[in-house]
Order: structure tokens, then sequence, then C-alpha cells
């Protein structure tokens, strides 16, 4: 440090795995969106990489490398507070180290089979070594028994660190939920000739982490980050906390329902999946209220600027992306023509963007903070913080835009093809040839672009923030436990 | 904490009532699985047997129920062999299989779910395109064996990729396409037009 004010970062040893899994994150979030624009071009331009890189294998790894970061940026996330949390030191933070590099060398060997190897023979060798087809988890099976017991690790770290340390509410309910979290997995290995009950299970492990596991894991990242950034008491975030589990938990695990529409399932999930999934967004509404409400009593007031802004994306994202965006198609009575259309891509994109990417990307921010030597990260940063400011502008712009330019999409697509066409393969591309839809594919490559430089532009600003600040904060821990 | 906090704000009751809401929740959903399961087993009434792949399948309005289900036709075997269960299963699961392999659900839908670069393939069987009902079989495995040559595209210049499928895996597709075609979705995809058939 070339400044006698900024102190050396002292961070513990969780932390500074967390610095570990936040730099695969980051890196695997610049291929997701490169994946992701090659993908998006392929809509415009078919012959583009047609029989070397088609679009199966794009798309493959555009939602599963933001599977795999997000995963990272979570369990990142744990380490970072975990010291914090309970008081004591990671027990058993070698092999912990161990199986962060087990893990991301897995990672490697998989996204490599997939961009080269791409496909193999219909028989169980291809399930086991090359790629499982199976969409958000489609990592071969020698991958998930590797990152099962990757994860375990994880959650020995964990529940044996607060076990010696001291438990509080959060800390008791993250593990709950990290156990969920966890074993859902094992849902998504079973092989199965029946297509209704391969999709009957693998439900279970898309909509249970994204609508209820997930929702609960940044909410205790959330109760932290607020503690962390405004100093709010710990008594309100962990009963906010416990509200929040209720509900999500309450609408969440039987909205799982609205998946079970049309797969061969019974009728009676018409009503259930509907109706459950319909109160969804109640707790999201809540989350929002918590935290914008938190804010605003403490002046937006923080000691970190960029998390805060990110923080309060996340509130807006989650509760438009998932809650709105995701009752909009919700009753089975419109979900019938969405079903499968861009309309759902357009749900997909704002949600997980709003939901997950941007608490991340938070909490990243605060790592960065402590990890640079507590620097000042509030008003009048260097270059007014432009970086920064222009990164979530661009994100958000971007992603906004996309999601518009697919529910354009979406709609059309349910009209021509669904409602008109019925489905047909020549009503399918009837749809897809329509003048709208086209329009609307190339808004999407616009604002994806947008979001491209949004991302660079996020990186940059990470690598650099706070390096030259001379400025320190006051204090980081304002946050006595209670007694 | 304070002892003056109301009883609905108090942190012990929403722990309690978050673990009693969970706990409850994860009941039904486990009970209603049971049902569900059974219910979709292969071989009831919802999803039939693979050996329906030894039969015509329609695709019919229902005035009951208010839209198309698939209805079971008379004997039109695959291939022009009868199949016994086990014979039919083992093909079907080829098809299955290949599908995973070849990462089908990264282009199109199967039973509305996967991705949408790609027509739905829920009812590819029934499909109108291929035709005629006696060159259908023919012409899905060429499709499936040589998409490019066989490209349609409807003007679109999207075409499928050359996945290198086998004869023997093209078989097992059509198969398991078929069978799906006869998967009861409470009349998903709605208004479908299916191809002419005998006994239409
Ligand atoms: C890279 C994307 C991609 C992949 C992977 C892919 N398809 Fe296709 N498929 C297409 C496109 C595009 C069309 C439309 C082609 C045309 O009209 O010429 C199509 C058409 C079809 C059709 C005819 C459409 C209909 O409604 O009946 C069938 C059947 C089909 N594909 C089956 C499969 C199967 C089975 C697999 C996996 C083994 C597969 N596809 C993998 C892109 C793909
Ligand atoms: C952060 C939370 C959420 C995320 C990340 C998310 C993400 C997604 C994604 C990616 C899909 C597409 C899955 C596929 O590929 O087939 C999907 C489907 C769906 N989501 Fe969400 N979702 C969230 C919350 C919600 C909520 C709260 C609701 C309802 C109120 C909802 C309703 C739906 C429905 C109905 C579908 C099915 C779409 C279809 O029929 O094609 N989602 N969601
Ligand atoms: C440059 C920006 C991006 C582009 C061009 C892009 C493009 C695409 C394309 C073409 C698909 C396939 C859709 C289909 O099957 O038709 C897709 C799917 C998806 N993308 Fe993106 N994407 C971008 C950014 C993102 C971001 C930032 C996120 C979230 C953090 C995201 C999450 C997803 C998800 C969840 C799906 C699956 C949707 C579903 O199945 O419904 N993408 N994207
Ligand atoms: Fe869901």
């Amino acid at each position: 440090m070339n400044n006698p004010n900024v102190s050396a970062p002292q961070l513990n040893g969780g932390q500074q795995l967390a610095l570990k899994y936040f730099t695969v994150a980051m890196a695997l979030f610049v291929a997701q969106i490169v994946f992701g624009i090659i993908a998006g071009l392929q809509f415009l331009y078919p012959e583009l990489l047609y029989n070397t890189l088609d679009f199966n294998v794009n798309r493959m790894v555009h939602i599963n490398a933001m599977i795999v970061w997000m995963l990272y940026g979570f369990i990142g996330s744990v380490y970072w507070l975990l010291e914090d949390e309970s008081g004591t030191e990671v027990v058993g933070l070698k092999i912990g180290n161990l199986a962060f590099w087990v893990l991301t060398v897995a990672v490697t060997i998989v996204v490599l089979v997939y961009l080269f190897i791409q496909y193999g023979p219909g028989t169980m060798e291809t399930i086991w070594f090359i790629n499982e087809g199976r969409e958000y988890i489609e990592a071969p099976r020698w991958a998930d028994i590797g990152i099962v017991v990757c994860v375990l690790i994880f959650f020995y770290n964990v529940a044996a660190t607060f076990m010696k340390g001291r438990w509080s509410g959060i800390s008791g309910v993250l593990v709950l939920d990290l156990v969920a979290l966890a074993g859902l997995y094992v849902f998504g290995m079973v092989y199965t000739t029946n297509i209704s009950v391969d999709q009957y299970w693998w439900w279970w492990v898309i909509h249970m982490w994204v609508e209820a596991t997930w929702e609960v894991l940044v909410g205790c990242i959330m109760a932290w980050g607020l503690m962390q950034t405004l100093g709010v008491s710990r008594r309100i975030v962990t009963t906010w906390l416990y509200i929040e589990v209720a509900m999500m938990f309450g609408s969440g695990i039987l909205g799982l329902g609205h998946h079970y529409f049309w797969i061969g399932t019974p009728e009676y999930w018409l009503s259930i999946g509907g109706f459950f999934s319909a109160l969804e967004p109640i707790p999201l509404v809540a989350m929002v209220v918590h935290s914008v409400y938190d804010a605003g009593t403490h002046g937006f007031k923080s000691n970190n600027h960029p998390a805060l802004a990110w923080l309060i994306a996340h509130a807006f994202g989650n509760f438009f992306g998932a809650g709105v965006w995701g009752f909009m198609h919700t009753l089975p009575q419109i979900n019938l023509f969405t079903h499968g259309t861009q309309w759902t891509a357009s749900h997909g994109h704002l949600a997980f963007f709003g939901a997950y990417a941007t608490i991340i990307i938070a909490v990243i921010y605060i790592a960065l903070q402590k990890s640079r030597g507590g620097v000042w990260m509030s008003e009048a940063m260097p270059g007014n913080g432009w970086k920064w400011k222009w990164s979530l502008a661009l994100l958000n712009i971007g992603v906004v835009g996309m999601t518009v330019a697919l529910l354009i999409a979406g709609y059309e697509q349910s009209h021509i093809e669904r409602a008109i066409e019925g489905s047909t393969w020549a009503g399918y591309f009837a749809a897809q040839m329509h003048k709208w839809f086209i329009q609307a594919m190339q808004w999407r490559m616009i604002f994806g672009w947008v979001t491209l430089a949004g991302v660079l532009l996020l990186m940059w600003d990470l690598l650099t923030v706070g390096k030259h600040e001379t400025r320190v904060i006051k204090s980081l821990d304002h946050r006595p436990l209670p007694a | 904490m304070s002892d003056n906090t109301v009883w609905w704000a108090a942190e012990d009751f929403w722990r309690k009532t978050a673990i009693w809401v969970t706990t409850g929740m994860l009941l039904v959903l486990m009970v209603l699985t049971f049902d569900s399961v059974k219910q979709i087993t292969a071989g009831s009434e919802r999803v039939p047997a693979y050996s329906v792949i030894n039969n015509r399948i329609y695709y019919k309005f229902d005035q009951d129920r208010g839209y198309q289900v698939p209805v079971i036709g008379d004997q039109a075997p695959l291939f022009g062999a009868m199949l016994t269960e086990e014979q039919a299963e083992a093909l079907v699961n080829k098809g299955k299989m290949t599908v995973q392999a070849r990462n089908c659900m990264n282009c199109h839908t199967l039973l509305g779910n996967g991705a949408y670069y790609a027509p739905d393939l829920t009812k590819a069987w029934l499909d109108p395109s291929w035709g005629a009902e006696v060159v259908r079989e023919q012409l899905m495995i060429q499709f499936l064996m040589d998409p490019e040559t066989n490209a349609r595209t409807f003007g679109s210049g999207r075409k499928m990729p050359d996945l290198e499928i086998t004869e023997e895996e093209a078989r097992g597709i059509v198969a398991f396409l078929k069978w799906m075609s006869s998967i009861d979705t409470n009349g998903f995809p709605h208004g479908f037009k299916p191809i002419a058939q005998e006994g239409d």
C-alpha cells in the first residue's frame, strides 16, 4: 500500500477463500455473456457457426456457466461472512481450499468437453462423461458426483464453524437452507426413460432452487448485507428473515405446481400450482419493502455506495423479474399459450439477473472494499465513481431492454404460433418469421451488446476500485450480536 | 430483546411459524408426489405403456374436458413390427438416451420445456408437415439422419445441424416421439392441427 492511512488488508481465512470463488464467478459471468451473444446472433444469422458451434452448445454454456457462477458467488458469500457471523475461524479451511481447486478443475474440464466434444452416442457413457442433456444441470454424472463432494466439504466448513463458534438466527436458517439446496441437486442426477417422470424431478431442482432455497439464501445474505452496509439492527433483520422464509416456502413449495400443468401430471396441479405460485410475489414485495425501508430510514447513508446500489437493484430486480414477470404467466389459462415461448426467456433473464446476479455483485463490492484495506467507497469516489455507476446503468438497461424485447417476441409467438397456428412445425416458423419477432430479436441483440459493455466495465471496476484510494472508512464492524 | 414487543412482531413467533409452514407444505407436497408419480408412471392412464407405439395415436377434441386429448386407436405398429412391452421400452429408451446425449433440449422444447430455437416436439409425431401417414416414418428417419439435406426451414434458413444420428438411434427417437405424443398433457399444445391418419 502506498498510503499510510490504508492498512494492509486483514482478511480472515474464509474471506481469502471467498475471493477465489468470486474471481472464478466473474470469469464465468463473462463467459456466460459471450456465449449468450453468440446464441442470440444465431437467431438472426442461422449460418453463424452452423455445424461447428451450434446453438445448443452455446446455449448450454450460456446457462450452465450462469448456474455455476451463481453457485460460486453464493459459496463465496457464505465463506465471506462465515467467521464474522460465527465468531471463530473456519473449521477445516485447508480441505475447503482443496475443494475449491478440485471444483474449479472439474468445471474447466466440463466446459472444455462441452465445447470440443459436444455430444456422444445415445448410451449411458455419454451421460456419465460428456453431457446429461438436461437444461441447466447438463454436467455429466462424474462431475455431478464431484460437485456433490465439494459442496459437502463446503457444508462441513460452514456447519462445523458455526458449531464451534456461535449460532444466530441467520446462520440457523442458512445452514438448513444449504442442506436443502444441496440435497435437491441429487434429484437432478437420475436417468429415466419416462419424460414425464424426468420433468417431474427436474423441476424439483430448478424450481425449488430458484423459487425456494436460493431465495432464502439471498434472504440470509441480504440480512447480513443490510447490517453490513447500513448497520440495521440484528433483531429486525432476523425477524424479517423468518417472515420471508415462512412466506417463501409457504408459497414456493406448492408453487412448484405451475410447472406441472402440461407434463402429463394430473389436473389438480392446475389449481394448486396456479393458486400457490400466484402467492409467490408476496414475499418478494416484503423483501423490497424491508430493504428500501431500511435504506430510507438510514438516509441511504452507507459506507459502500456500489454495494448499496446493487442491493437496491436486487430488491427491485427480484420483485419485477420473479414477482411481476413470473406472476404474469403463472396462471394456467395464460401459461397454456406462453409456455415454452420467448415469454419464458423474458422472465428467465430478468429473474436470474434481477434476483441473483445483482446481489452477488453487491457482496463482491463489500468484499473488495475490505480486501483493499477498508477503503472509502461512498461520496466523491475517484472520477465520481463513473465506472461503477456506468456499469450498473449499462447492465440494468441492457438486461431490462432484452427482457422487453423478448416479451414482445413472446407475445407475438403466443399469439401466432400458439393461439392461431396450434404449435405445429410450420406454425412455429410462421411466428419466427413474423416482422415483430425479427425486430424483437434485433433489439435483443442491441441490448445484448449494451449488457456486454456493462459486464466488461464492471470487470474493470472490480479490478481497480479502491486501489488508489487514500481515505478509509471508520469501521466495518458496527453490528454487535445480541447478548 | 425487549419484552414489550407485541406477539406478532416477535422473532420467536416468526421462527416457529416458518418451521410449521415449511413442514406443512413439504408434507402436502410429499402426498401429492406419491399420487402424481403413480399417475405418470408408464402404463397409467395419463402416460401410456411404451407398447402404445404399436397403435395409432390421435389427438382429438374431448367435449367433457374442453380440449384435445390423445386417443389410442387401432394397431399400427411402428416400422411394421409389433413389439412386446420390453422391446418397446428398450426402443423408446434408446430414443430418450439419444435425445439427452445430443442435447436436443437446448434447441427444442419437449412437453414445452427446453429451448426456443426450434419447434416444440411434444406432438412432432403428429405434425402435419410430415405429409401423409404412409411416408411419415421414413421421412422422420431421413430427416433425423440428415437434417441439412432434408431441411424445410419455411424460409427462415434456420436448419437443424447434422448430429451424426445413426439409423438405430433415429428409430429410437421416432419411437420416443410417438410414445410422447400419447401422453395426456391437459390440452397442451392447444389447438394443434394433427396430421390426417386412417380412421380420422
Ligand atoms: C442446434 C439446434 C438443434 C438441435 C441440437 C436439434 N434440433 Fe431438431 N430442429 C432444429 C431446427 C432449427 C429444426 C427446423 C428445421 C427445418 O425446418 O428444416 C428442427 C426440426 C426438428 C424436427 C422436425 C420438427 C417437428 O416439429 O416435427 C424434429 C422431429 C427434430 N428437429 C428432432 C430433433 C431431435 C430428436 C434432436 C436431438 C437428437 C434435435 N432435433 C436436435 C434444431 C435443432
Ligand atoms: C428469482 C426467482 C426466479 C427465477 C430465477 C426464475 C427463473 C425461471 C426460468 C429460467 C424459467 C424457465 C425454465 C425453463 O428453462 O424451462 C422459469 C419458468 C417459469 N417461472 Fe420463474 N423464476 C423465478 C421466480 C418465479 C416466480 C415467483 C413465478 C410466479 C409467480 C415464476 C413463474 C414461472 C413460470 C410459470 C414458469 C414456466 C414458464 C413456461 O411455462 O414456459 N417464476 N422461471
Ligand atoms: C448479452 C446478453 C445476453 C444474450 C444475448 C443472451 C441470449 C440468450 C439466448 C439466445 C438464450 C436462449 C433462449 C432460447 O432458448 O431461445 C438465452 C437463455 C437464457 N439466458 Fe441469456 N443472454 C444474455 C444475458 C443473460 C443474462 C445477463 C442472464 C442472467 C443473469 C441470462 C440468463 C439466461 C437464462 C436463464 C436463459 C434460459 C431461459 C429460458 O429457458 O427460459 N442471459 N440467453
Ligand atoms: Fe417455478
